[in-house]
């Protein structure tokens, strides 16, 4: 990207965090609470018929970077999404929460991108982004929610990446993460740069203020095409995918059940019906 | 045939459910071996082969212990290249995500996360997927290289052949720089509760915000079934609850024979977590309450009677 912001201070003034460049990625999505649906022609995700908007699980992300550039001095945050005309809606929201500039990767070429693509093509614009030392994502993308962009990004850039952190310090050059698993929780150190995905209980996003929202108006958004980061057009969308969908279901509506209103004997019910379904 | 690798949960050698179910998944597919990576392999031995594991690679060395999931991933790729692996079978738990993520990378093969199911059609390995909250499911199949795929907790029941592990392959492994940049310097297990772990448990009961902090009921409840416990993210952002516990988009994902949702009211992203259970049970004061609309039994009632009242005439029949 063109030049950094002219606020950017020299490393480890103020004795707190060095200057320090975050990217931090964010995802267009079709609305969770509208009608989700495929395309009919070719089973990917219909994001023209549904609105769509920044994904929820994404605001971490930036809130988490918002508090390490409150915390520090000089740090720079830009975000980054890769999408159609259109998914610079989530930069703007980005932007107006507080992030300095945006980058929209946006080329017909895209369309039907699996994860490995879309990991490739946010790998070579982060690269292009440049001097990049923490790059922080959501946990899933709120429509396809596979979880695995930010570790395959991390492949691509030879980084470490910590995932689902719960709590993060960023301390020098060093990011301290604690993550709650299933039979432990565990403290990781890595070193930086890194790639790190947060979780819902990280912290609470905030709202866009007017300030910010008006401040937003004014911040760069670069768009930048497959060409820009020097990455084969052959390699990515539908065509290209490395796995398929075969065939779209809707899954059957469930058949509505029994409704019993508490009378004073609601337990012994709910009781006979366990028992009759052979539970107890 | 083919060999199907299933990278083995486990913790100190204590092999957990799912990885079972995966053994029983491969079987369809190919020929399973398991993959065994860090130490307690004894302690495995005999499980893995009663379900199935005719092979087992072990990799033992002090890396996949101290460093997050690279080591791992590296150790995985050596193995599905040099066995010429059909497949790949993983946990979709966070770390299965993230190995799967980095294997399909390095192997250049597709991915495809979150089975339900696995069939093979024509030789190939077609995956079954419950997406959009539930709203839909979707057959799948990896068209590139090795498929790698993860397989969600219940997905099937694990099934014993009564066989042995007939061939055990030490593997050396030369870990490369980028395995080492993510280190684990504290670990703490948490704590037993008694109760099934939730995502591999047949039942499940939940308490929400309708709990009012209480979830004495609900464990109680729970404890009369033989369940594990679940939470609203209402109840887990109230404290009331950990967040382990959490059913949910951003909590986990379950599929038990019954879930039982008290004083939840059935927002999307508590639906997403649980709305393949095969039986809903719902308690809930309000009667418009959206849970209701998936129930296929509910009780419009106060669930600090409904509940304890359940509980006791449960105990009563079970004598
Ligand atoms: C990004 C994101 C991720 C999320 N992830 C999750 C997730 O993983 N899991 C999750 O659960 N939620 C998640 N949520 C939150 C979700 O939207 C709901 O806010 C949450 O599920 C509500 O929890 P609840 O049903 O317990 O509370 P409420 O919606 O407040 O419902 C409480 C219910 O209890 C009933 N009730 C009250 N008192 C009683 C009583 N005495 N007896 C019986 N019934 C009573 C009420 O009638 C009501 O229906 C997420 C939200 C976002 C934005
Ligand atoms: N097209 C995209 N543009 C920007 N960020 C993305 C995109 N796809 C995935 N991500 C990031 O990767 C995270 C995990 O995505 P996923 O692997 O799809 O669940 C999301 O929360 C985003 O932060």
């Amino acid at each position: 990207m063109g030049a950094a912001p002219a606020s950017r201070n020299p490393p480890g003034l103020g004795g707190r965090n060095p200057a320090m460049k975050i990217v931090t990625l964010v995802k267009h999505v079709p609305d969770a609470t509208a009608d989700r649906t495929f395309n009919a022609a070719d089973n990917t995700t219909d994001r023209a018929g549904v609105d769509g908007l920044l994904s929820e699980l994404d605001e971490y992300a930036v809130e988490e970077a918002l508090k390490i550039a409150e915390a520090g001095d000089g740090v720079e945050i830009v975000a980054l999404t890769m999408g159609p005309d259109g998914a610079d809606a989530a930069l703007k929201k980005a932007l107006q929460m507080g992030a300095d500039s945006g980058v929209h990767v946006v080329d017909d070429a895209l369309h039907g991108s699996d994860a490995l693509a879309t990991a490739q093509v946010l790998a070579a614009a982060i690269a292009k982004v440049g001097d990049v030392d923490l790059v922080l994502t959501g946990m899933a993308s709120t429509d396809g929610s596979m979880s695995v962009v930010p570790a395959m990004l991390a492949e691509h850039l030879g980084l470490a990446h910590v995932g689902f952190v719960g709590e993060l310090t960023v301390s020098g050059a060093t990011v301290t993460a604690r993550r709650d698993g299933d039979v432990a929780s565990e403290t990781i150190e890595a070193d930086l740069p890194a790639v790190v995905s947060v979780t819902d209980q990280i912290n609470e996003p905030r709202y866009p203020s007017f300030k910010g929202i008006m401040a937003a108006k004014k911040k760069p958004v670069e768009t930048w095409t497959l060409a820009d980061l020097g990455v084969d057009a052959g390699a990515v969308g539908l065509d290209a995918a490395f796995s398929v969908v075969r065939e779209v279901t809707k899954r059957p509506e469930r058949t509505a059940g029994t409704v019993v209103t508490d009378e004073g004997d609601g337990g012994v019910k709910l009781a006979e019906f366990l028992a009759a379904q052979k539970f107890i | 045939m083919a060999e199907i690798l299933v990278l083995v949960d486990h913790v100190d050698g204590a092999v957990r459910k799912t990885t079972l179910e995966l053994l029983t998944l491969a079987r369809r597919a190919g020929e399973p071996a398991a993959v065994f990576l860090g130490t307690g392999f004894d302690a495995a031995r005999d499980t893995l082969g009663e379900y199935g594991a005719a092979k087992v690679y072990v990799v033992e060395a002090p890396e996949l212990e101290q460093y997050l999931v690279v080591p791992k991933a590296e150790a995985l790729a050596q193995i599905a290249q040099s066995s010429g692996a059909a497949g790949v079978l993983l946990t979709s738990s966070p770390e299965g995500k993230e190995i799967a993520a980095r294997l399909a990378v390095k192997l250049g093969s597709g991915v495809i996360t979150d089975a339900i199911d696995i069939t093979v059609v024509a030789s190939e390995i077609v995956t079954t997927q419950s997406v959009f909250a539930g709203g839909y499911t979707v057959t799948a199949q990896v068209t590139r290289g090795t498929p790698v795929i993860t397989v969600k907790p219940n997905a099937v029941t694990p099934e014993a052949t009564g066989g042995s592990v007939g061939a055990e392959e030490k593997v050396a492994v030369a870990f490369s720089d980028a395995a080492t940049k993510a280190r684990i310097v504290d670990r703490k297990p948490r704590a037993a509760t008694g109760r099934p772990e939730l995502t591999e448990a047949s039942i499940v009961v939940s308490g929400g915000r309708g709990t009012g902090g209480d979830f004495a009921p609900v464990e109680a409840l729970a404890d009369a079934l033989g369940a594990a416990v679940g939470a609203s993210r209402a109840a887990v952002d109230s404290g009331w609850y950990p967040h382990a516990y959490q059913v949910g988009q951003t909590g986990k994902t379950v599929s038990p024979q019954l879930y039982l949702a008290c004083g939840i009211s059935g927002a999307i992203q508590h639906r997403a977590g649980m709305q393949t259970s095969k039986t809903i049970v719902v308690v809930n004061k309000d009667p418009e309450a959206p849970i209701f609309a998936m129930a296929d039994f509910g009780v419009v009632g106060d669930l600090h009677t409904v509940l304890p009242q359940a509980t006791a005439e449960i105990q009563k029949r079970k004598g």
